[in-house]
């Protein structure tokens, strides 16, 4: 089977002279084809919407805009340009030359880290692919179908490095990327929250906001990486998961302009009759899904996360912007820890403490949008504040997990929590009522009534283009 | 870390029952048993470490081995035990590294040896006892979890995409899959050696279809079909069983033990402590009663049954001396008694054996003699008048690394000179790791002295008789052996403990190698080597480093 790679494939990594990876995807492709079909988007594959398609990686080409049917979405392999004389910059092989090739001894680490991170990019699909049916608009449903086609493209990206550096081992597990299946028993996504369900629009604005953007900070120290094809893979990709956490930030930020509006208008708390989303149901989700996605930066005193920056794999967020001697072998850092009954924070070693530090980087980055999103409530005159919960409360992982906390950080007993949890954490009946408001709009130019307009269109179109056409 | 009593720690007691596990939860429907391990992170013997992702210590094994004990007597009506994890995510994670890097060299050498035995343990009950033990890998199982898995007769694992099997220990640890792990994959499982290589090398391990391939496990089963093909294996390996269905098992009570300075006692078994000398003069008493007539009189006798209750207190004492009293290098055997009762209890043995409850009993004390071949003490049996060296008990001074049998009367005492018994015990209910009877294994040069040996049967063999008959070592009579026995036990104290374990454990096992034999001697030997090797405990080893993020720099050199 001859493919013409360049055009079916845009790509910067010489794929149409590079025997060993068309040899990979020729295989793969199609499996990538027949998962698209049954796990993507249902109901929307032979419509066309209006999404943007990367072709090269300079400014003009990474953002190019057009009708397409997802299925004939070109999928592309792209690098961030190489940095010339790019050196290892933390652990111990500081200094070294970046690797273009796979070190064998950290062959199983890399590939590790490579497949876990692309097993969330084609879970969040399938977390979605119902999400479609009951858009509130068509302007929310292509921004929609440009997060999955991207997450897509995100999984060809981490594909790409296992075909291309890690021979058969790295075939078998791109493969394996498109078995296992987000809330499959038998086969589930790798990580906790990707196994969760996105059953309704608040619940895809949260993701994006919050768990998407653990996705930035995992990319982010992954761009760090002293094998340069991933730093360079990672440092693209950090581009477009930008769009994912603007969706998320945005779509909250709608949803609340659009409460706030109905509050000011009949002036009372008791929004839910007037079918919009009260804030503290809002908090709820919040909660939520914050606690869920800084589980997963893992336990906070953690030796993977020490090894892989010792073997200059997995660096810090902003590794090179950091004034130290980026080896940490005597340094500390200042951990949360429980302490009696209450919390304190302690020294430990700062290499086992890598991912805690990512964790305290993005409660740092979550705080500036929530702040954001309390000035469009505080523009409508109301008294409210949404509040990031305290990173114990409502924890899976890590030395946390074993505690009941409630939202402003007390330890609690598991009697109180029993009691009291709903008025923390979406309850059934919050559910139901948010899940109740999803129908589906799709005239261009309308929007539901829970969420309002955005300010401005795609790529300069105006809100009522037709985003997404028959 | 301090390793014994005398360095501060406090004493590791082997005693336990089911009420009161920390690690692991035994439950019993119909003939499947199911051993689920949940291990307390907080729950270690020892401060200093966690036991997180179902990683183990000494006191995490010593359950298990209760567990495995108590299946056996306790529960004739098990015919398979199901080894599984009551966690979600992990099967197991192997020993807890942490509580390896922090733990002196003598105390790691003893935890693998127990958990050895206790791997060899459940082998033997699938083999002997007919309770087949099935892994049911339901979550990443690596190292000394994949071993522990490998101590199964069959491994089936989940198919989850996630779920492996591994041995990292070596790119992970720079140190070996010592309990069983590399022995078991070639000798038992059969992987193919260029293959077991690669496993070996590979931290992540291997799952789904080429774990199968491989032979590394037996099957894979989707995660939800798990649980029921798991119990579709136990019932048609239970259906094989010829343990009986409607028996009453054997209740183990708590042993009463009683350590009162440097005197530790029990019913049947004392020992006295010099640690001024370094030495434990163990006196194992025999019965005061003759023997229950019928199986169901032994059944009714239950733990105190002399048999088992010797079987139990022999045990619980080598455990104490070897974990808890590390300087006393030398145990010396005597034993006081009847013999023709030690000759009756053997004889019941002997006529009851197809019994359910004897043979459990049998297989113990088999494992318990061989506890003692295997420990890293330098062992005397001293033969004296009143002693009743017979049958069972005659499997001590063949065990020693050396005998004394005194010659005639001591002056001054009108006892009977010292004699010897042989009893149909001694010629194969009890082999060591060769496979061999004790008495077999010291006739290597001529096999065919073992059957002449045999028609001695039920003679008391006075000193004479017993030298010639190859059974004791030296025979002095009351004049010298005062001096005899003394200089013998001083001249061994002055030697290099290593040196004495190394000598004693390549001597006491010649004739064929097994797969026991290859995992204490070779094996363990490689693993204690590289245990004390910069490679891995030194300050830039990999073990030692283990946690800290930091990268071990190894000495390139080949030794």
């Amino acid at each position: 089977m001859a493919i013409d790679y360049n055009s079916r494939i845009p790509n910067n990594v010489n794929l149409s002279d590079n025997r060993r990876l068309q040899r990979a995807l020729e295989e793969w492709q199609p499996k990538f084809l027949d998962w698209w079909q049954d796990m993507g988007p249902a109901g929307f594959q032979a419509r066309e919407a209006y999404l943007r398609t990367a072709v090269s990686v300079d400014a003009e080409g990474w953002a190019q805009f057009g009708y397409v049917k997802m299925p004939d979405y070109r999928w592309g392999i792209f690098l961030a340009e190489p940095e010339a004389e790019r050196k290892v910059n933390f652990g111990d092989h500081k200094g070294e030359a970046a690797w273009q090739e796979v070190p064998g001894e950290y062959r199983g680490v890399l590939r590790r880290l490579i497949v876990t991170q692309g097993d969330t990019e084609p879970a969040s699909v399938e977390q979605q692919r119902l999400l479609g049916q009951t858009c509130p608009s068509l302007y929310d449903l292509r921004n929609l179908f440009q997060v999955n086609v991207e997450e897509g493209r995100h999984l060809w990206a981490m594909v790409y490095l296992l075909d291309a550096y890690f021979g058969r081992d790295g075939r078998e597990e791109a493969e394996a990327l498109l078995q296992r299946r987000s809330g499959d028993d038998d086969k589930p996504r790798i990580l906790g929250a990707f196994n969760e369900k996105t059953p309704d629009w608040l619940s895809f604005y949260m993701f994006t906001f919050f768990t998407d953007r653990d996705g930035k900070f995992q990319l982010a120290s992954l761009a760090e990486s002293g094998f340069d094809p991933l730093a360079r893979s990672c440092r693209f990709m950090l581009t477009e998961e930008a769009h994912h956490m603007f969706v998320g930030e945005t779509g909250v930020g709608r949803v609340i302009q659009r409460t706030c509006e109905v509050m000011r208008d009949f002036k009372t708390d008791d929004v839910r009759k007037h079918g919009v989303i009260d804030l503290p149901t809002l908090q709820k989700y919040l909660n939520f899904h914050f606690s869920v996605s800084i589980d997963l930066f893992g336990s906070e005193i953690s030796t993977n996360a020490a090894n892989y920056y010792t073997m200059g794999i997995k660096g810090r967020f902003d590794e090179t912007r950091i004034g130290d001697d980026h080896k940490l072998t005597d340094a500390a850092y200042k951990v949360l820890e429980v302490d009696g009954d209450g919390f304190r924070e302690k020294e430990e070693a700062a290499l086992t403490a890598l991912n805690e530090r990512l964790r305290d980087d993005y409660v740092a980055d979550c705080a500036r949008g929530v702040m954001r999103w309390n000035q469009i409530i505080k523009r409508h005159g109301i008294d409210f504040e949404l509040k990031l919960p305290h990173r114990a409360f409502h924890r899976q992982i890590g030395q946390f997990s074993e505690l009941r906390v409630d939202p402003q950080g007390r330890i609690i007993g598991q009697a109180e929590w029993d009691a009291r949890h709903h008025e923390w954490l979406p309850t059934d009946e919050d559910r139901l009522y948010v899940i109740s408001l999803m129908k589906p709009v799709t005239e261009p130019g309308k929007f539901a009534n829970w969420v309002a307009p955005p300010a401005r269109g795609i790529n300069n179109q105006p809100i009522d283009f037709e985003y997404v056409r028959a | 870390m301090a390793d014994s009593q005398q360095n501060g720690a406090a004493l590791v007691d082997f005693r336990t029952e089911p009420s009161q596990y920390k690690h692991w939860k035994l439950s019993i429907d119909g003939p499947v048993a199911t051993l689920a391990m949940d291990v307390k992170e907080d729950g270690g013997l020892r401060p200093g470490y966690e036991l997180k992702l179902n990683s183990y210590d000494l006191g995490v094994d010593i359950e298990l081995h209760d567990a495995v004990q108590r299946l056996r007597f306790e529960h004739p009506e098990v015919r398979s035990v199901v080894i599984t994890s009551g966690k979600e995510r992990i099967f197991c994670a192997g020993a807890n590294i942490r509580m390896l890097n922090q733990s002196a060299h003598g105390w790691k050498v003893n935890f693998c040896k127990f958990t050895n035995e206790t791997r060899n343990g459940i082998e033997e009950a699938t083999a002997e006892s007919k309770q087949t033990y099935i892994a049911a890998v339901n979550g990443p199982c690596a190292g000394g979890g994949y071993e522990l898995a490998l101590a199964a007769d069959y491994i089936l694992m989940a198919d989850d995409g996630n779920t492996s099997v591994s041995l990292p220990e070596v790119p992970l640890l720079a140190v070996l899959p010592g309990t069983g792990g590399l022995t078991r994959l070639v000798d038992k499982r059969m992987v193919r050696r260029d293959r077991a290589d690669f496993f070996c090398t590979i931290e992540e391990g291997i799952k789904g279809k080429r774990a199968v391939d491989w032979r590394l496990v037996d099957e894979v089963v989707p995660r939800t079909k798990l649980a029921e093909e798991v119990r579709a294996r136990a019932e048609a390996f239970a259906a094989k069983s010829d343990r009986p269905a409607n028996a009453k098992g054997v209740a183990l009570s708590k042993l009463a033990r009683k350590i009162d300075g440097e005197r530790i006692s029990y019913s049947h078994v004392e020992a006295r402590l010099d640690r001024a000398k370094g030495i434990a003069e163990i006196t194992v008493h025999g019965p005061k009663a003759p023997p229950p007539t019928s199986a169901d009189g032994i059944q009714a006798a239950g733990d105190g049954f002399w048999s088992l209750a010797l079987a139990r207190e022999l045990d619980d004492l080598i455990l104490h001396l070897r974990t808890n009293e590390d300087t006393i290098g030398m145990w010396v055997f005597r034993t006081n008694g009847d013999a023709d009762l030690v000759a009756a209890y053997d004889a019941a043995l002997e006529q009851h054996k197809a019994h359910w409850l004897v043979r459990e009993i049998r297989l113990f004390l088999k494992r318990v003699l061989k506890r003692i071949d295997v420990s890293s003490r330098s062992i005397f049996a001293l033969v004296e008048p009143g002693s009743c060296f017979t049958g069972t008990l005659l499997e001590l001074v063949l065990a020693a690394d050396r005998s004394y049998m005194l010659d005639g009367r001591f002056e001054g005492d009108n006892r009977p000179p010292a004699s010897i018994r042989l009893t149909s015990m001694n010629f194969g209910p009890y082999p060591m790791a060769n496979g061999l009877s004790r008495v077999a294994s010291r006739n290597l040069d001529e096999p065919s002295r073992v059957d002449a040996i045999k028609t001695l049967i039920g003679n008391d063999l006075d000193a004479q008789a017993a030298d010639e008959a190859g059974l004791v070592t030296f025979t002095p009579d009351d004049i010298d052996w005062e001096d005899e026995v003394r200089i013998a036990i001083e001249e061994r104290a002055a030697f290099s403990p290593d040196a004495l374990t190394g000598m004693e454990a390549s001597l006491r096992f010649g004739g064929p190698e097994t797969m026991e034999t290859k995992i204490f001697g070779r094996l363990t030997a490689w693993q204690n080597w590289i245990f004390q090797r910069p490679n891995a405990v030194g300050e830039q080893g990999a073990l030692k480093l283990y946690g800290t993020g930091q990268r071990a720099a190894y000495d390139r050199k080949r030794v």
